[in-house]
This record gives structure tokens, C-alpha cells and sequence, in this order.
């Protein structure tokens, strides 16, 4: 035996600590460890959360900023007018309008994801291993790209002297270069574009776990590709599919940058409107109130999540 | 089972260890309790478990997942400290002492090698945090590569090599730093029945040559036999036995003991006298025998007998202890196990050696007699 | 021979995923391709040039932007970094305990509020900040920045932990090992590859940052974004195609990083 002779080793001396007091070091380091965070957040994220809801309940400032008494004045303003002239209250049009488009737009824009995402993903999911990654290497690169250049990008591709309107004109299709910049077209085209890879990622998710041989087990019993694909394919990933609808859809229903790109300030959502307070309309308490109930709205969408997935989770174990 | 019946067992079994261990064992468990849990919902792994292990020996847990063994073995390492009672290396109380303050080093289930490291790396990495000067690292690191047959891909990372040399490694890494006791949990079942095999050689080589006590975890019965100077066999928190090899397979004392390690028969009887380790039984399956008594075991009134399969023969009927009708053969090439069904409808297997000379064993529905081995037949503790 | 029955097509699928494919990748191709365009126009090719890459360059606005960005993308990735890296060893590979469900949902609550929601909410309360201090500086913008930054620096760091065999620490112990040396030596190594993963997004993340940046920023304080943001409601040169081409080719750099980085040895 090698080193039969080397005295065994002598472990450093340390005062002994009985078990209880290792786990009271144990609780102590975890809150350490996890205080920069807490602190952070409540500081630069949550915390400033409920200034908002504060503000929402005080009352305008001059020139922006709130005077420091109780008014429901912001949130009144949310939904409801005063007509100048004869003092009655009348629903505040322009906000319903905007409320509305917003809820719209984001709707179609998930539907618009999942209808183009979903084939996508199924792409993805059924190459072969190797190019798999490269596939979603390319979803993954626009995903990490700056929204505002991607918005720019497509912005050039509906101007009036687009690329889109230049081939068309050229080609002789249209005389007049069709008006898609600015409308609720163009906001929807442009979100649909940014969050794409939001709604594929997850799908993809799902798909990959897709026990193929399920599929054929439905081909074995006579099921057809149609059959295949509502009867097992879509329940069988119905977590990505809720997935990716929630995180296209919440980013589209706050969505600021696309509006204001491709919607040019006319056609405005809720972003903008919140924007809109804080700058020009200088009406604060009316911006905190719209932002609460954006977050509001926002929480709804992700309370039916959480239902929608506890379900799925039920029936797939 | 009363809780003082481990006791007897362990000042039972100090002597039979070698000499110089009989002052102090490399690792004596005082009386060990461990609680998982609190209150109503506590489960308690370990319950009053002692245990005196010798120097220079090989010594196996051995029982079924869920027995306690693991959670004797973390404890023994110090990831986890016991709920009552006291663990003794070379007689000091280490109980409370974190594992990185234990001469005690563990080769872990699936080997835990660290993977950004080389072998060699990983073989140096306990003399290195024991502050070893690095000239007596690498002498180690070498002796090491050598004693475990690795020198070759001493500086392969560990991902880079097959799982029989994995384990290796492990070894290697657990003795490099000299502990004064090694555990190894359950090491060989990840690898495959020959591989398995092998280590198991190489295990009991190295035991032998560095003399360092092992402390080896399994549920492998056979793995046990083969490798251990001594057992414990455990359940359910307890130690219900402590012997060598052949006397937990000769005389297992308990039921569970018995069923646990190998194939046996279990012999319900009526005590006619007993006295002298011996008794006489009156068998419900007809016919009268003789049997050990292990110590520490009552003879009295109605008790569950058992005696090993290869330990009974066929004899013509209406001789030996007991007459049955032959139920079934299989065939397993060396030997034939042939089932009888006895007076009341018990059955009883028995190992006939097959030879070209005796010819078949008695077909289905034949009647045969059993003679039983002289001190085969044991009184167990149900 | 009959074709096999291919159980995994569905008629159609091929088409439109490669067709979201071109979607995807042409309005930047344009992007890009118009960056090098000789003449002012986004519409007319008259042939190649680096010309707006010199004008950007020698722009003072975009220099400032350019080192604000960096400025607040180094420290904010830093920062949210570090404290995810904390905060990830403090909620990973231990048991359940009280609060925990709290931490997460604030680390994960940047990810969770719409950024205008968020910006508005720092607008506010800097707001009263700067007006109490009188202090205008770059610490908004990086204590904004790192903010938002920690879950996008918390995820890989956690997943790589959560893939770590806890063994490994309990095989250091029990090699002599104290708990720093154990850290030192076995976990923070292992971690590596997530921290810098994190690192990287982080800085992507930061690099990329519009909404919030334009309600936080003071007078002057323009990062790339918010310049490019700005420039928008002027007449718009190639000059923001070459900067958003220099954005997009660090995005994919980092990101690539990001894939190897993480795809190798797991």
C-alpha cells in the first residue's frame, strides 16, 4: 500500500455548531443572499407600483405632477367626461375607442401569432436534431433584437414608398400606393412581426415533447391528417399554444413603441394614451389610473393563464 | 422486537473482531435515533441503531430501500447529525461535526465526480483543501492512479470516461486524502452485471490493501455475501442482525432476515421441549424435528421454524422429518428446485443437486419424504 | 415504390413556416441593405456606400448616445448580475421555505408589468427623487436598467444551477472542503457558464431598452434607442440604418455567444 505510513488526515479545528444553529445559519444566508434583489425591486419596480396607484387617487397638477389631496378626478377620467358646456356626464368616447382598439388589435395579433406561429413551430419541431437549433437559433435571434429596429424595419416595408408599395406600383398592380402606414392594419402587421418568435418559442416547447408515436397510433386507428392534427396534435400541446398566446398578448395589449411607429400618434393604444398624460395631456392622475387599470387588464389575462395551464397540467399530468 | 435486543447483538459481536480493535472501533453507534420530519407527520428513519465496526474491516448495511442504511451512512458523514445517540470515530464523538471536519470520506451512489475537473483533479482535490504541501499532493495523486489502475487517463475530464472508470475515480478521490473510514453507498448499481462483478474484486483488493474500514451500503443480498467480513441487515430504522456472511445465511435469527437473504422455508411448529440452544418441534406439516435455538430467541408454545432449500434432501416416502407430494419441478441446469406440498398444504422447496448417477427427481403428484440437514432447521424470532 | 407514409407532415405547415421565415428576416435584410445605400433615400438603391456609418460616426449626438448606452448596459449587466447571481443561489436547490414564492414573483414581476406601466412608475418617483436631491445623472438609468434586467440575468444563472448535481457540494464537504472553499472551488465554476449567459442578456436587454429608458432619462440623456426613437419624427436618413445595423449585428453577436455558450456541455 502507497504512503501505508501517512498519518491520517487531521481535519482543521473549528468551534463544534450543533444542528439547529447551522439551520439558523442556513435561513440567515439564504435572506442574505436574496436581500439585493428584494431590495432592488421593491425600490425600482414594485415599490414604485403603488406610488401609481397612489397618484391615481390625488389630484392634477398644473403643469403635471399631482397636488397632494384626494380627488377621484383620474379615475372619473378613465371612462367618463364632463361636456363643457352643459356639465352633464357623458362616456369619454375617444378613451372607450382606445380601450376597445387596444383589446382588439392585441386579439388579433395573438390569433394572427398562432395561426403563423403554430405551423412554425411544428416545422421546427420535426426536423432533424441537428438542424433543429439552427432553425431556432432563427427565431431566437430577432426574439433578443432591438423591438425598436424591428418595428423601424417593417416601417419601411409599408411606407407609401415601401418596398411593399414599390413592388406593387412596379409591377403595375396598383396605380396609387396603398395606404397602409398609420391605420390599425399597420399596428397589428407590426406587433404580429415583433412578437412572432414570443408565440413559436413556447409552441416549439410543447412540440418537442410530442410523443410521435401517438400520432401514428392515430394513423393506425384511421384518423386522418386533419383528424390527427385537432384530435391529438393540437390537445397534446394546448400548454404552448396557452403559452404563447398570454406572452403575445400581454405585451401587445401595454405595446407603446409599435403604436407609435407604424400608428403615427392617430391611431393610439393604450401606451400611448398613458404616454399622452404624462407628456402633453399633463393630467397625471389620469395616467396612473389608465396604467392601473392596463396592469388590471394585464392580471386578468394572466389569471386566465394560470387557470388555463393548472388545467392543462390536470389533463396531462 | 424490544428495543434492548440490539444490544446482546453488538457486545455479541466486539469480540470476533480483531484484536486490536477491540479497545476502540473505528466507528461505534451509540444508540442513534433520526427524525425526519416534526411532530405527528415525523418519520423516523433510525431508531435506536447501535453498531460497534472494527478496524481494517469490510462491512456491509444491508437491507431493503427505505431501511435506514442511507440515512446511517449520511449520518456516519456527517450531511446529516443524528436526533439522539452518539457516533464514535477511533472513540471520539463526532456527531455534530460538519462532514469537511470528519476523517471519514464517501463514494457517492452515482459518484459525484466533479465534471470541470480532471481525474486527476478530482483525486488531488482532498489533499489540496487538507492544505497538503504540493509534493505530497501529487506523490498521493500517483499512488492513487496506480492503486486504482488509472494512470493512463489521468488527465481525461471525468465526463470523457466510461462509468466502470468513473467509479474508479471515485475510489480514488474518496482514499486519496487516507480517511480512517471509507462509505461507499450502493457504488455498483450503476454499472452492469459483469462490470459489477469486477469491482466488486477490485473493492474487496482494496479494502485489503490500504486496511482503511469500509463501510459498504447495499440491497443486494448476494453482493453482500460476497463481499463483507461482516453484515448488518437492516429494517425498517433497525438492525435485526450482526454476523458474518455465513452466519446470517446459517442463522438468520429473525423472519425478516431469513426471507431477506436467499431462498428459505418457513415452518410453522409447535414446541414440544426446548433447552440448550436446541428444541424439539412438532411440525404443522407433519412429522417431528430438531432445531437451533439462536440466542436471544424464545422457545416456547408456537413458533415459525426455517431451513434453506439446499439444506433438505428427498428421501423415500414415510422417511425423514417430513412427507409431502411433489407440486412441481423447474429445471435450472446445475440443480432442479422441486415444490412439494406437505400435510397442511404448505409448500416446501427443495435444491436437488442434478447428477448423471440419481437419475430425474420423482415427477409431479409422486410422494417423497424430506430428511433435513442435522442443526439445518432454525427457530426464528417472528 | 409508394413514398413511405410520412407520419409527421401536415399539408401546408412547410410552406407557411418558411414563408414566416422570409417574413421575418427581409424587413431587416432591407434595413441593412439600405444602411450601405449611396444616396439619402430609404426607397431609391444608388449604389453602395459607407457613407451614413461616417456620418453616424462623426455625429456627436449619436457618440453621446452611443457611450450613454454602453455606460448604462455595462453597469446595469453588472449589477444585475451580481444581485442575480445572489438571488439565485439563495431560491435554488434549497427546500421550500417560507417567502420563497415571494421572491420569485418579484424577481419575476419585471416580466410580468407592460414597460409603460413600469416606466410611468419611475417617472413618478424620480420624479419626486430628483426634485428632493436635485441629482439629474446616469444613476436613474442604471438602477432602471438593472431592474428589469435581474429576471433576464436570474434565468440562465438559476437553470444552470438547478442542472447542478447538489452532490458535488456534499462530495466537496466530505473531501475537507469548508462551505467557501466548496463555493470557490466546485459551485461557482460550475455556475460559470450560466453567469455569463446572464451577463450577456442582461447587456442585450439593457443595450435594447426603449420605453422604459424614454420616461426615466433626464433632459439630454438620450441612449441609442431613444435617439433613434426621436429621429423618427424628422426626415429619416440611411444614417439610422447604419446604427441600427451596428445594434442588430452586437445583438446577434452577444447572442451566438449566448447559444454556444449554453448549448456546450450540459
Amino acid at each position: 500500500m502507497p504512503e501505508a505510513a501517512e498519518p491520517a488526515p487531521e481535519a482543521p479545528a473549528a468551534p463544534r455548531v450543533d444542528a439547529e444553529e447551522m439551520a439558523r445559519r442556513a435561513v440567515r444566508r439564504r435572506w442574505l443572499l436574496n436581500l439585493p434583489a428584494i431590495l432592488w425591486l421593491i425600490l425600482f419596480a414594485a415599490g414604485p407600483l403603488l406610488v401609481v396607484l397612489l397618484y391615481s387617487f390625488l389630484a392634477a397638477g398644473d403643469y403635471g405632477g399631482v397636488r397632494w389631496e384626494l380627488s377621484t378626478d383620474g379615475w372619473f377620467a378613465v371612462l367618463m367626461t364632463r361636456d363643457i358646456f352643459d356639465d352633464t356626464l357623458r362616456l369619454q368616447d375617444a378613451h372607450l375607442a382606445i380601450f376597445w382598439r387596444s383589446v382588439k388589435l392585441s386579439v388579433m395579433t395573438t390569433l394572427a401569432c398562432l395561426l403563423l406561429g403554430f405551423p412554425t413551430a411544428y416545422f421546427i419541431a420535426t426536423r432533424s436534431r441537428a438542424n433543429r437549433n439552427l432553425w431556432l437559433f432563427l427565431i431566437t435571434i430577432p426574439f433578443w433584437t432591438n423591438l425598436l429596429i424591428r418595428t423601424f424595419a417593417m416601417l419601411e416595408w409599408i411606407r407609401a414608398q415601401g418596398v411593399i408599395n414599390s413592388v406593387l406600383t412596379g409591377l403595375g398592380i396598383v396605380d396609387e400606393p396603398v395606404q397602409m402606414l398609420y391605420t390599425d392594419f399597420s399596428i397589428m402587421l407590426g406587433m404580429t412581426y415583433v412578437y412572432f418568435p414570443l408565440m413559436v418559442l413556447p409552441l416549439y416547447a410543447s412540440m418537442e415533447k410530442l410523443d410521435f408515436r401517438l400520432v401514428e397510433a392515430a394513423y393506425d386507428l384511421y384518423a386522418s391528417r386533419l383528424q390527427v392534427l385537432r384530435g391529438v396534435i393540437v390537445p397534446l400541446v394546448s400548454p404552448g399554444i396557452v403559452a404563447g398566446s398570454i406572452l403575445v398578448f400581454i405585451p401587445s395589449l401595454g405595446a407603446y413603441v409599435t403604436p407609435r411607429v407604424l400608428g403615427g400618434g392617430k391611431q393610439m393604444m393604450l401606451g400611448n394614451l398613458i404616454e399622452l398624460q404624462f407628456g402633453q395631456g399633463r393630467n397625471w392622475p389620469l395616467g396612473a389610473a389608465l396604467s392601473i387599470s392596463l396592469l388590471a387588464l394585464v392580471m386578468v389575462a394572466l389569471i386566465f393563464y394560470v387557470r388555463a395551464a393548472q388545467k392543462g397540467g390536470e389533463g396531462h399530468g | 422486537m424490544d428495543q434492548d435486543s440490539i444490544s446482546p447483538a453488538r457486545a455479541a459481536e466486539t469480540p470476533q473482531e480483531t484484536p486490536a480493535a477491540q479497545a476502540v472501533p473505528a466507528i461505534d453507534v451509540l444508540n442513534v435515533s433520526k427524525l425526519f420530519g416534526e411532530g405527528q407527520s415525523a418519520v423516523r428513519a433510525l431508531d435506536d441503531v447501535s453498531v460497534a465496526i472494527g478496524e481494517n474491516a469490510f462491512f456491509t448495511l444491508l437491507g431493503p430501500s427505505g431501511c435506514g442504511k442511507t440515512t446511517l451512512l449520511r449520518l456516519i458523514a456527517g450531511f446529516d447529525h443524528p436526533s439522539a445517540g452518539q457516533i464514535l470515530l477511533r472513540g471520539e464523538d463526532i456527531s455534530e461535526l460538519p462532514p469537511n471536519q470528519r476523517s471519514v470520506n464517501t463514494v457517492f451512489q452515482s459518484y459525484a465526480l466533479f465534471p470541470h475537473m480532471t481525474v486527476r483533479q478530482n483525486i488531488g482535490f482532498g489533499p489540496k483543501m487538507l492544505g497538503w504541501d504540493k509534493a505530497r499532493i501529487d506523490r498521493t495523486v500517483t499512488d492513487m492512479l496506480a492503486l486504482v489502475r488509472m494512470e493512463a487517463l489521468a488527465d481525461r475530464r471525468t465526463d470523457q470516461i466510461s462509468g466502470g472508470q468513473q467509479q474508479r475515480v471515485a475510489l480514488a478521490r474518496a482514499l486519496a486524502p487516507r480517511p480512517k473510514v471509507l462509505l461507499l453507498d450502493e457504488p455498483l448499481s450503476a454499472l452492469d452485471y459483469k462490470l459489477r462483478k469486477e469491482m466488486q474484486t477490485e473493492l474487496k483488493r482494496l479494502q485489503h490493501e490500504t486496511g482503511i474500514t469500509f463501510i459498504f451500503v447495499t440491497h443486494d443480498q448476494e453482493e453482500a455475501l460476497t463481499m463483507s467480513d461482516r453484515i448488518a441487515v437492516m429494517s425498517a430504522g433497525r438492525i435485526l442482525q450482526i454476523g458474518s456472511p455465513r452466519e446470517i445465511y446459517l442463522h438468520p435469527r429473525e423472519r425478516f432476515v431469513a426471507d431477506f437473504i436467499g431462498d428459505t422455508n418457513f415452518l410453522a411448529a409447535e414446541v414440544i421441549e426446548a433447552g440448550g440452544g436446541m428444541a424439539r418441534l412438532r411440525l404443522a406439516g407433519g412429522g417431528e424435528a430438531e432445531a437451533t435455538v439462536p440466542e436471544g430467541v424464545a422457545a416456547t408454545g408456537r413458533v415459525t421454524a426455517s431451513v434453506r432449500p439446499e439444506q433438505a434432501r428427498l428421501v423415500a416416502p414415510g422417511q425423514g422429518a417430513l412427507t409431502g407430494r411433489v407440486a412441481g419441478r423447474v429445471y435450472f441446469g446445475t440443480d432442479t428446485l422441486v415444490t412439494l406440498r406437505l400435510a397442511d398444504d404448505s409448500a416446501f422447496t427443495l435444491r436437488v443437486q442434478n447428477s448423471l448417477t440419481d437419475g430425474e427427481p420423482p415427477g409431479e403428484g409422486a410422494e417423497a419424504g424430506i430428511a433435513l440437514a442435522p442443526g439445518a432447521l432454525q427457530v426464528l424470532r417472528d | 415504390m409508394a413514398r413511405a407514409f410520412e407520419v409527421r407532415r401536415q399539408r401546408g405547415f412547410v410552406t407557411v413556416a418558411i414563408l414566416c421565415f422570409i417574413a421575418l428576416y427581409a424587413p431587416m435584410v432591407t434595413l441593412v441593405a439600405y444602411s450601405f445605400n449611396a444616396g439619402s433615400s430609404l426607397a431609391l438603391w444608388e449604389g453602395f456606400s459607407l457613407r451614413w456609418y461616417g456620418a453616424a460616426w462623426e455625429n456627436e449626438a449619436v457618440q453621446e448616445a452611443t457611450i450613454r448606452s454602453v455606460v448604462v448596459a455595462v453597469s446595469a449587466s453588472v449589477l444585475a448580475t451580481a444581485i442575480a447571481t445572489m438571488a439565485a443561489l439563495g431560491t435554488t436547490r434549497v427546500p421550500h421555505y417560507r417567502g420563497l414564492t415571494a421572491v420569485y414573483a418579484l424577481i419575476n414581476q419585471p416580466l410580468m408589468v407592460p414597460e409603460i406601466v413600469t416606466g410611468v412608475a419611475l417617472l413618478v418617483v424620480f420624479a419626486i427623487v430628483k426634485e428632493a436631491t436635485g441629482y439629474h445623472g446616469l444613476f436613474y438609468l442604471i438602477a432602471a436598467h438593472t431592474a428589469f434586467c435581474i429576471p433576464f440575468a436570474y434565468l440562465p444563472i438559476r437553470a444552470r444551477l438547478q442542472g447542478m448535481d447538489s452532490r458535488l457540494e456534499a462530495a466537496a464537504a466530505d473531501l475537507y472542503a469548508s462551505p467557501w472553499a466548496a463555493f470557490r472551488h466546485v459551485t461557482l465554476p460550475l455556475m460559470f457558464p450560466g453567469i455569463i449567459a446572464g451577463a450577456m442578456l442582461a447587456f442585450v436587454i439593457s443595450l435594447d431598452d426603449v420605453v422604459i429608458t424614454e420616461f426615466v432619462k433626464s433632459a439630454g440623456q438620450d441612449t441609442l434607442p431613444t435617439y433613434m426613437l426621436g429621429q423618427l419624427r424628422r426626415v429619416v436618413t440611411p444614417e439610422i440604418n447604419a446604427i441600427s445595423t451596428v445594434l442588430l449585428a452586437i445583438s446577434v453577436a452577444i447572442v451566438s455567444i449566448f447559444f454556444l455558450v449554453t448549448r456546450k456541455r450540459t
